[in-house]
């Protein structure tokens, strides 16, 4: 559904993707995950037609993004990282437009719309003005915005960000039922546990290059299932370990402090590139 | 090739019919004051080409504000791209450039000709009558259909919100002062009057004014709008490309 191959993106002489390759079949929830700066945002940006690819090519369900562009974003629906609505208009003002910028005929415009508003249960805050509505609420108008036209693809730039862990729970809910309608998803955040939770496969992104790509449980598998912080001298140091009596038992911890936990993905990501994502 | 225009077009509509009773009194503002001030207070006993100044005022506020309200269009799209973000939403969807420069320009001519019709209005109330024929009409589009171009491409040029206001400084304000707005350009010397019809509003102003005076206006100057408008018109879809970098 996604085919990337050796995209590459300067801006001026500075290089913001180095040749990233990667394929999402149709109906995967795919992650793509790094540390602020690390290229997330620039890949989307080039395959929703935001931003011009340097060199490499880049297909949609088979569209290639800039030599049959129309075609390709025609495939595909965004939610921005910004929250990017009309704010003077109303919900369903804010969804026609959409709508009509992506030509459907006015019947099944409506039709739509009315749909997703159902769906992201804001039917009645259709004549809201956007100016009105909580940031949880316009993060909900912005997916049933990128829905109307019912692409085959959504991106998500950081579709949670700034919101608190409750609604950031309602949209992850609302993430996976956009998936399992049938929908294509290639997600970028920095919150570990969003991509655990929602990803079928995840990409680990630094400095412009894909370091790593799997499944969330394979990537933290090659580490081991549980993991032992201990505060030494002002420093973490983390060790890995099969079970969690392994760690709890490890003579190690006689350090100033420590804790087990399970391990994430910020763990497969710091073993990676001796970084950490969020 | 163009589908999707009228999205583009509709979604200003609808922000202007949302603001439409301030952009009213903002639109009014500015010529109730040029009107009061220049034309009955210091106007009231000055003959200018056998009309009375109000008379010479009124068509010259004409060309102004619709130039200054088509190509305050920018500011509107600046807002939209550098503070809403809303350009991305165009620029994701599958319409053409073109289709994204004819919406704005449109939204641009539309907003401008309905600031004529203010200006028309208050004409009125200060005992105003000319002839508005279509030669006027044709003028007036022309001359609107030039700046919301040029205000449309300057958009996808500039990189903040105070570039554009230095730009209209530099480029409109002095514009609409010289481009016989105010005063008869050939009362100035030669070589001024020369440089002054370089300007879009010179031509505009000049053909609206004898239009309305129910003269024959210089089809050279209606050649010249449409002209420059068309270029302008091809600036902005060039520019919109290189807004996407």
């Amino acid at each position: 559904m996604i085919r990337v191959e050796n995209l590459k993106k300067y801006y001026k002489s500075l290089p913001a993707l180095k040749g990233v390759n990667l394929n999402v079949a149709k109906g995967e929830l795919f992650a793509y995950l790094g540390p602020n700066g690390a290229g997330k945002t620039t890949t989307i940006r080039i395959l929703t037609g935001l931003t011009r690819l340097s060199s490499g090519n880049a297909y949609l369900n088979g569209f290639h993004i800039d030599k049959a562009s129309l075609q390709a974003r025609n495939q595909s629906g965004l939610v921005p990282q910004a929250i990017n609505l009309d704010q003077e208009l109303t919900v369903w003002e804010n969804l026609d437009i959409h709508g009509r910028l992506f030509h459907l005929p006015s019947r099944k415009r409506a039709a739509s719309i009315h749909h997703l508003l159902e769906y992201v249960g804001l039917l009645d805050r259709k004549n809201s003005l956007v100016k009105h509505l909580s940031g949880g609420l316009k993060r909900r108008v912005m997916m049933a915005r990128a829905l109307v036209h019912s692409p085959a693809i959504l991106f998500l730039d950081e579709p949670t960000v700034g919101l608190d862990a409750n609604i950031r729970r309602r949209i992850w809910a609302l993430i996976k039922q956009i998936q399992q309608d049938g929908t294509t998803i290639f997600l970028t955040t920095h919150y570990i546990e969003e991509a655990e939770f929602l990803a079928d496969r995840v990409a680990f992104l630094d400095l412009g290059e894909i370091v790593a790509m799997d499944t969330p449980q394979n990537s933290m598998a090659r580490l081991g299932t549980w993991a032992l912080d201990e505060v030494q001298g002002g420093n973490i140091k983390t060790t890995y370990f099969n079970t969690r009596e392994e760690a709890q038992r490890c003579p190690a911890n006689q350090g100033d402090s420590f804790t087990v936990r399970r391990v994430n993905l910020e763990d497969a990501f710091l073993a990676l590139t001796g970084k950490k994502i969020q | 090739m163009i589908a999707g225009w009228f999205a583009v077009y509709y979604r200003e509509l609808l922000i202007l019919q949302r603001r439409l009773s301030r952009q009213i009194a903002s639109w009014a503002v500015a010529p109730l004051l040029y009107l009061i001030a220049f034309g009955y207070a210091m106007g009231g006993q000055v003959q200018i080409e056998g009309h009375s100044y109000l008379e010479f005022l009124i068509p010259g506020l004409v060309a102004m504000n619709s130039m200054t309200t088509a190509f305050a269009i920018a500011s509107d799209i600046n807002i939209a791209r550098f503070y809403w973000h809303i350009f991305e939403e165009f620029q994701a969807a599958p319409i053409s450039n073109i289709a994204y420069v004819t919406g704005e320009v449109l939204a641009g001519v539309t907003r401008a000709l309905l600031s004529v019709g203010i200006i028309l209005l208050l004409g009125r109330l200060f005992g105003v009558a000319l002839s508005y024929n279509p030669l006027f009409w044709l003028a007036t589009v022309l001359n609107s259909f030039v700046f919301a171009s040029l205000a449309v491409g300057l958009a996808m040029v500039v990189k903040s919100h105070a570039d554009q206001a230095m730009l209209s400084s530099f480029v409109i304000t002095p514009m609409a002062f010289l481009g016989g707005t105010f005063f008869p350009v050939d009362r100035l010397p030669l070589w001024a009057q020369k440089a002054l019809l370089l300007l879009p509003l010179t031509h505009a102003s000049g053909a609206i004014r004898q239009a309305s005076f129910g003269n024959t206006p210089n089809i050279f100057s209606y050649l010249l709008l449409a002209v420059m408008g068309s270029l302008f018109f091809c600036i902005a879809f060039y520019c919109v490309n290189i807004a996407r970098d």
